[in-house]
């Protein structure tokens, strides 16, 4: 029989759930899976909590599967090669000294994923299958299914269905965190040595172009539950952020919103504009062709959706029968439901080929560099706190190996950290109120006032104004400062409503503090966008009123405080360090 | 209309403490129906598509449909799950057939 489930309607009456544990993860993905096994090997004693909104068999990004695995170092490459790439990728701008680090282990989790079954196709040489220079193909339509058994053989504890809202703290130091069951209707507030953030990036800021009729709303390329709570939480305890105006446009596949490298990488068909220009080689040789900065093979297909020369393809139609039926069992493995799209369409790739688009921008740091600020542990600037996934910072083009082996060094970090930290610290009693009551605020208004706005509404008016004002893709992704003090101001009025929203049950109040959090995110973002006045990601970032890219004042990382005790945020920068030789923009 | 629910196939999963397409929707969309104890999608425009319940349903009472603002009546894609293996069964409008048969893990 099912449980009972109820949406709390008096403060007094919300039961309290205390957890004790010694690492705290927080977001069971891909990263805080590998994280929480990884503690455990370093050391079976310790006792290991998994908080997670979802549940753990199919959560996050990898809930439909993967058809690839991005980055993996294969013998005959280096880590310094691997650094260029990025670097040039990401358009000069990264974190070498995390790069550096994470590329050591980089392999590690894949290895250690196929020795627990999961399918990866091999050369005759033995060596995993690579498409293009980085990338492995794999049979992952389970492999969140199999990492989730090994979290629970490992003896990790895992809370499915625990949605955090925020870190506990004492004197600036990361001691648990605190949040709701969206079953039980509890809260929860979970008390750790050390804790380790892993809840993805942010889906949902912005307005997709598929939201025309009420089905199609969310049908997003990111996965749209991770809705930024991690970067949130940080924001709102004080943790210093970096890059998040390198925002993730990526092309897509048009309507569906689909992933495109399986195709584009995976079977190397050229991407072409309505006139069957190779536009990359045709138009874009000079930045690069078709290895060109992912920024640039984003912006390509919307630039010429804008020059008239719309719409845009990666042609199929040399493919052979064979190709596309790989092609397709692919995607059967990473988002099958694309293959259902083709169906809808009758779509014969032979004749008519795939047509491409723009996202909706998302902010993912396993992608671009967008995140907490961390060191080459993975520990934030909260101390007690560590990060790892598409919630880091400075690390881009991480993706599946590279967000699973952050999660492995976070671990690292964190066990070590814990020796510092010999019991447990007890929260004072007006923090763990407070939450309560913000938590369940928008229960308890709908119980005593009955009426206010519901969390979709103020979603969709935050969708909007980011879509319109702050570069979304029905505006070519272009923005000016004006557009954006415009987005900000109206931000900061929707941030303020929040007192108003109402739930009406369990579900409500986690989409209550979904938008919640993706104001935060929204807010810092923005300023992010208004403080790098200069153009250095087409795309990502293109800025109409500064067109060009000013190395003298931005050749940096633009990082970001929110002070706690005023709300104000401050925006600064931080130098660029240089470790691995070479021009940044070539690889 | 995302996942679209056979109510003559689907039994609320009435062994269960929660049903499994309840379990495992990483959106917590998934739920039942209090009166015909009969599952349903609580929000289709929040709904990724990914198939998860699809995948999670012992009656095989559901079936994901793509909104229709993205993609036309009446196409099918039915995965059947092995123990190592999946098999995935296409059928696009016009009625034509495509099976994929693949490894989910190694033996
Ligand atoms: C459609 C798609 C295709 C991709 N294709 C590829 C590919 O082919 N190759 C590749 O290498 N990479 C690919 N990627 C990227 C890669 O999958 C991700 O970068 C990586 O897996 C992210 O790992 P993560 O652990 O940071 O996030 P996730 O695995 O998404 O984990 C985040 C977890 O946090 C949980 N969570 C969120 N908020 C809360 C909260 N408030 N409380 C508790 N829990 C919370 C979520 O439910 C989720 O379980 C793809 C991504 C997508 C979306
Ligand atoms: S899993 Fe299937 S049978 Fe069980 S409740 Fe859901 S739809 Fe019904
Ligand atoms: S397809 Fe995925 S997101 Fe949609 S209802 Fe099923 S499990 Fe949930």
């Amino acid at each position: 029989m099912p449980q009972e489930r109820k949406l709390p309607t008096r403060l007094e009456d919300v039961e309290e759930v205390l957890v004790e544990t010694d690492i705290l993860v927080i977001g069971g993905g891909n990263a805080g899976c590998f994280a929480a096994i990884e503690a455990k090997k370093l050391n079976p004693n310790l006792c290991v909590t998994i908080m997670e909104k979802a549940h753990i068999d199919r959560s996050g990004c990898l809930a439909a599967g993967m058809d690839a695995i991005n980055t993996y170092i294969r013998k005959e490459r280096t880590i310094e090669e691997f650094v260029r790439w990025s670097r040039s990728q990401a358009g000069g701008l990264i974190r070498e000294d995390l790069t550096i680090s994470l590329a050591e282990v980089l392999n590690q989790p894949t290895e250690q994923w196929e020795k627990w079954g999961l399918p990866i196709e091999k050369d005759e040489d033995g060596q995993y299958r690579t498409r293009g220079k980085w990338d492995i193909s794999i049979r992952g339509s389970e492999m969140k299914v199999i990492l989730a058994e090994k979290v629970r053989e490992y003896g990790c504890q895992v809370l499915n269905r625990v949605v955090a809202t925020n870190f506990l703290l004492a004197d600036g130091r990361v001691i648990g965190a605190m949040g709701f069951g969206v079953r039980d209707g509890k809260m929860y507030v979970i008390l750790a040595r050390a804790t380790i953030v892993s809840t993805g990036g942010c889906a949902g800021l912005y307005k997709p172009y598929t939201n025309d009729g009420v089905d199609s709303h969310h049908h997003l390329w990111y996965c749209p539950f991770n809705t930024g709570a991690g970067y949130a939480m940080g924001i709102r305890a004080g943790a210093e952020m970096t890059t998040f105006e390198m925002r993730w446009c990526a092309t897509r596949t048009k309507d569906f919103n689909g992933p495109i490298d399986t195709i584009s990488v995976g079977y190397e068909t050229p991407m072409i504009n309505a006139y069957g220009e190779k536009i990359l080689q045709e138009r874009y040789a000079h930045l690069g062709g078709d290895a060109a900065p992912r920024f640039i093979r984003a912006n390509v297909p919307m630039e010429e959706w804008l020059n008239g020369r719309g719409p845009c393809y990666v042609d199929t139609r040399g493919m052979s029968d064979e190709d596309i039926r790989e092609m397709k069992i692919d995607y059967l493995n990473e988002r099958p439901a694309f293959v259902l799209f083709l169906a809808a369409r009758g779509q014969d790739l032979k004749k008519e080929p795939i047509e491409i688009y723009g996202n909706d921008p998302y902010i993912v740091g396993g992608h671009t560099a967008s995140g907490y600020w961390i060191d080459v542990k993975r520990a934030t600037t909260l101390p007690g706190l560590f990060a790892a996934g598409d919630v880091a910072g400075g690390t881009p083009n991480k993706f599946v190996g590279g967000c699973a082996a952050e999660g492995m060094l976070a671990a690292r970090g964190a066990v070590e950290y814990l020796k510092t930290v010999p019991a447990l610290t007890r929260p004072d009693a007006e923090q763990v109120a407070r939450e309560r009551q913000r938590i369940f605020a928008p229960a308890i208004r709908q119980a005593e006032v009955g009426e206010g706005i519901i969390p979709r509404e103020m979603e969709e008016r935050m969708q909007r104004l980011m879509d319109e004002y702050a570069g979304g893709v029905h505006q070519f992704f272009r923005m000016n400062g004006i557009q954006l003090q415009y987005a900000l101001k109206n931000i900061r009025i929707l941030k303020d409503q929040t007192k108003y929203l109402v739930a009406r049950d369990l579900h409500e109040l986690m989409e209550a503090h979904e938008v919640i959090d993706r104001l935060d995110v929204a807010e810092v973002l923005l300023h992010h966008l208004l403080f790098r006045e200069e153009t250095r990601w087409p795309g990502w970032q293109t800025r109409t009123d500064f067109p060009e890219r000013n190395d003298e004042k931005f050749d940096c990382f633009v990082n970001s405080r929110r002070d706690p005790a005023t709300g104000e945020i401050a925006v600064f920068t931080r130098p660029y360090e240089q470790l691995i030789p070479g021009d940044r923009y070539l690889p | 209309m995302p996942p679209k629910v056979n109510l003559e196939k689907c039994d609320g999963c009435k062994a269960e403490q929660e049903p499994l397409c309840e379990q495992i929707c990483p959106g917590d969309l998934m739920t039942l129906n209090p009166e015909t104890k009969k599952a349903y999608c609580r929000s289709l425009r929040d709904c990724w598509d990914c198939m998860s319940c699809v995948k999670s349903c012992p009656q095989g009472a559901i079936e994901t449909r793509l909104p229709y603002q993205i993609g036309y009546y009446q196409a099918k894609l039915i995965p059947l799950m092995g123990t190592n293996r999946i098999t995935w069964t296409c059928i696009d409008l016009n009625g034509k057939v495509e099976r994929f048969s693949f490894k989910t893990r190694n033996d």
